[in-house]
């Protein structure tokens, strides 16, 4: 297992590489520069500054630069936010979108989980309908549509939770929720599919003949089978979830990693753009393989070696 | 697109359109299917005769009316419009002896301690409200004036944006904007998808892996990441944001019609084709792409609402269409900028975009249901 794990991490080390190049020389290829702001410079000014950054030299040269720098762990300066360097900025704004990803996976998981047990223990009863409704909603409506409306519902007119910021224990609550519908409703959906599923299944039958309660049936056996189509969901979603939503982040005002990567894309801020892409990336590959080891605790049938 | 489309609008034999006939059947038993066509339909209407029809013209702004909320009565309100009159005369110097309203007629008898300049009613008409000022009487002095002017009074059925441009107009024209983008971007990725998948499924082998290889790796890339790259790239230009969606949307596609080929290509028919000697392109044209066409026409229905709603996410971001041109990312964009005070600028766009990708993914899941059999 330890050894598997090994092999699939140094194996992610060619996919990280392509996707670096890649992001690397879209981005250098696309028109403008970080310093075409509103007001132009200098053209001294201008030079200085490509010097400083080395823009001044060929693509190829940037990169093989850039490359060297991030084998010693340096993400480099952000070209707009001046004083930081992508360090920084990620350092600084990576725990909060964490914080509010881990939160609305944990209360996502919880809820998805008993909603679409519950719906798949009384199938097509009242319960059955109003969860798979939910879940339509939730899937269909796009978070920037939830996010605002959130924020007017609670923030605005009842004045019962704050519309934005990022102050107080309570500003977490709406974005988490914004965060948490959607994987809520794909997980229910999901959970009562296999659910269904795993109750007709032959262990499940025989657990039944053994004369085991009806919830020890549910609970160790039948969600133990339905739990791995939404393990293979959680791999990506987590990713995304935990390094942040660019409009979750804009509609309630927090300072999380979400919105560098589209503001550091329309800013040609490069570095950002990259370090954002880099986290991104290791995140997913992190997750896939937490999937991949989860995937085999769960189902005795998948073996690594 | 249009190839493929006619390809089987004529079924071929009584078996396909007995296949056809019993999809449809089906899809009419499905009330939440064909109630969202219903509504598909309105908005379909809405989009192309909407903005033709709309009592305002999308991008003009009236700049009297600024955030004013929905409302069936017109606008300025009955009870306004003597202070606003008042105001643009106390412009004029004159004193106002009386103010009526007749319809939508305004009345006005006033006096000056100088003679008036019969110019005076430009003063009226300067104002958005007033229109058609004209000198009715004048005493002989000149010091005494009645002036008439059509009060002009707006409805905002949606209110005003931040700019006081009339809401419903623009929810109409974006309602436009957002349908064209997912025709247009979906059709992009079902030519894409379908002629590589196609290919690479025909071809197999080494070419097949090849291509399949680059799909995977495209697929690999964070999705809004490859859009957003994309936007960056080309700029802010609406045509090309709808070839880029579609660019970034035809990977699913290929794979489908990729395996549904491979399963073709060994059916005698096709075997059939090659030993009468038709060529590649040829056998691709006549019967491998009309046979995948089922899935193929799942598939689509339900990209169009993804297309839509990354359009829609895009122009949220500020990534996609331009002012004065909208679409309904770009009014909740401003809807939740302005929710203090003008919820209303936030609502209806949200109701209009959540009702059309309900209708959407409704009706896609009963066309999925109504296709394919095996899913029952």
């Amino acid at each position: 297992m330890l050894g598997y794990a090994v092999r699939r991490l140094l194996g992610a080390i060619p996919t990280l590489f392509l996707i670096i190049t890649f992001a690397f020389f879209l981005m250098r290829v696309a028109p403008g520069g970080p310093f075409d702001r509103e007001r132009t410079l200098e053209a001294k000014v201008l030079e200085n500054l490509n010097r400083v950054f080395h823009l001044d030299r060929p693509v190829w040269e940037q990169y093989l630069y850039y490359l060297g720098n991030l084998a010693r762990g340096d993400l480099g300066p952000s070209f707009i936010y001046r004083d930081f360097s992508v360090q920084q900025l990620l350092g600084n704004g990576l725990p909060v979108s964490i914080q509010l990803g881990a939160t609305a996976l944990l209360l996502a998981l919880v809820i998805g989980c008993l909603l679409g047990t519950i719906a798949a223990l009384r199938q097509n009863s009242w319960i059955d309908y109003s969860v798979i409704a939910t879940a339509t909603f939730g899937i269909t409506v796009p978070n920037f549509v939830v996010a605002p409306l959130l924020s007017l519902i609670f923030g605005v007119w009842f004045s019962l939770l704050p519309a934005g910021g990022w102050n107080s224990p309570q500003s977490m609550i709406l974005p988490v929720i914004t965060l948490a519908l959607p994987q809520v409703a794909i997980i229910a959906r999901l959970i009562r599919g296999s659910t269904i599923e795993a109750l007709r299944s032959d262990h499940v039958r025989t657990a039944r003949a053994y004369g085991l309660p009806t919830r020890m049936i549910v609970v160790v056996h039948a969600l133990r089978a339905a739990c791995l189509p939404v393990v293979s969901y959680l791999g990506p979603a987590a990713a995304a979830l935990l390094t942040g939503s660019v409009v979750v982040e804009t509609i309630f005002g927090l300072p999380g990693i979400g919105r560098y990567f589209v503001q550091g894309a329309l800013n040609r801020d490069y570095t950002l753009v990259m370090g954002t892409v880099i986290i991104i990336a290791v995140f997913v590959v992190i997750f896939n393989l937490i999937v991949d080891l989860l995937y085999a605790a769960l189902d005795p049938r998948v073996r690594y070696d | 697109m249009t190839d493929i489309a006619t390809g089987t609008g004529v079924p071929p034999t009584t078996r396909s359109r007995s296949l056809w006939a019993t999809a449809f059947m089906r899809l009419r038993r499905n009330r939440a299917a064909m109630v969202s066509l219903v509504v598909l339909i309105l908005f379909v209407l809405a989009g192309i005769f909407g903005p033709m029809l709309a009592p305002h013209p999308y991008a003009r702004v009236y700049s009297d009316f600024v955030k004013v909320p929905a409302s069936l009565e017109p606008y300025p309100l009955e009870a306004e419009i003597v202070p606003l009159a008042e105001q643009a005369l106390a412009r004029a110097r004159l004193e106002v002896g009386s103010i009526e309203i007749d319809g939508s007629t305004l009345h006005v008898e006033a006096t000056s301690a100088r003679e008036i300049d019969p110019r005076v009613t430009r003063y009226l008409d300067r104002s958005d409200l007033f229109s058609n000022a004209r000198v009715v009487e004048q005493s002989q002095d000149g010091k005494a004036i009645v002036i008439e002017a059509d009060v002009q009074r707006l409805r905002f059925l949606f209110g005003t944006d931040a700019n006081g441009r009339d809401l419903f107009a623009r929810v109409l024209i974006s309602i436009r904007i957002s349908l064209m983008i997912g025709a247009l971007a979906t059709g992009v990725a079902l030519l894409i998808g379908v002629l590589y998948g196609a290919t690479a499924g025909f071809l197999g082998g080494r070419v097949d892996n090849l291509m399949m290889r680059f799909v995977d790796i495209l697929y690999a890339l964070p999705f809004t990441f490859f859009a957003i790259l994309l936007v960056v790239f080309f700029g802010r230009n609406v045509v090309l944001m709808f070839v880029a969606v579609g660019a970034v949307e035809w990977l699913d596609m290929a794979r489908i019609v990729r395996g549904q080929t491979i399963a073709l290509r060994r059916r005698e028919f096709v075997q059939a084709a090659e030993a009468l000697g038709v060529g590649s392109g040829g056998i691709l044209r006549r019967h491998i792409i009309p046979n995948t066409l089922g899935p193929v026409i799942i598939y689509m229905t339900l990209l169009v609402p993804k297309v839509i709603l990354l359009e829609s996410f895009l122009s949220f971001l500020g990534l996609g269409v331009q002012e004065p041109l909208t679409s309904l990312g770009v009014l909740i964009a401003e809807g939740a900028r302005n929710m203090r005070g003008a919820a209303y600028m936030l609502l209806y766009p949200s109701l209009a975009l959540t009702a059309l990708l309900f209708a959407l993914n409704f009706l896609g899941d009963g066309l999925r249901d109504a296709l394919d059999p095996k899913d029952r």
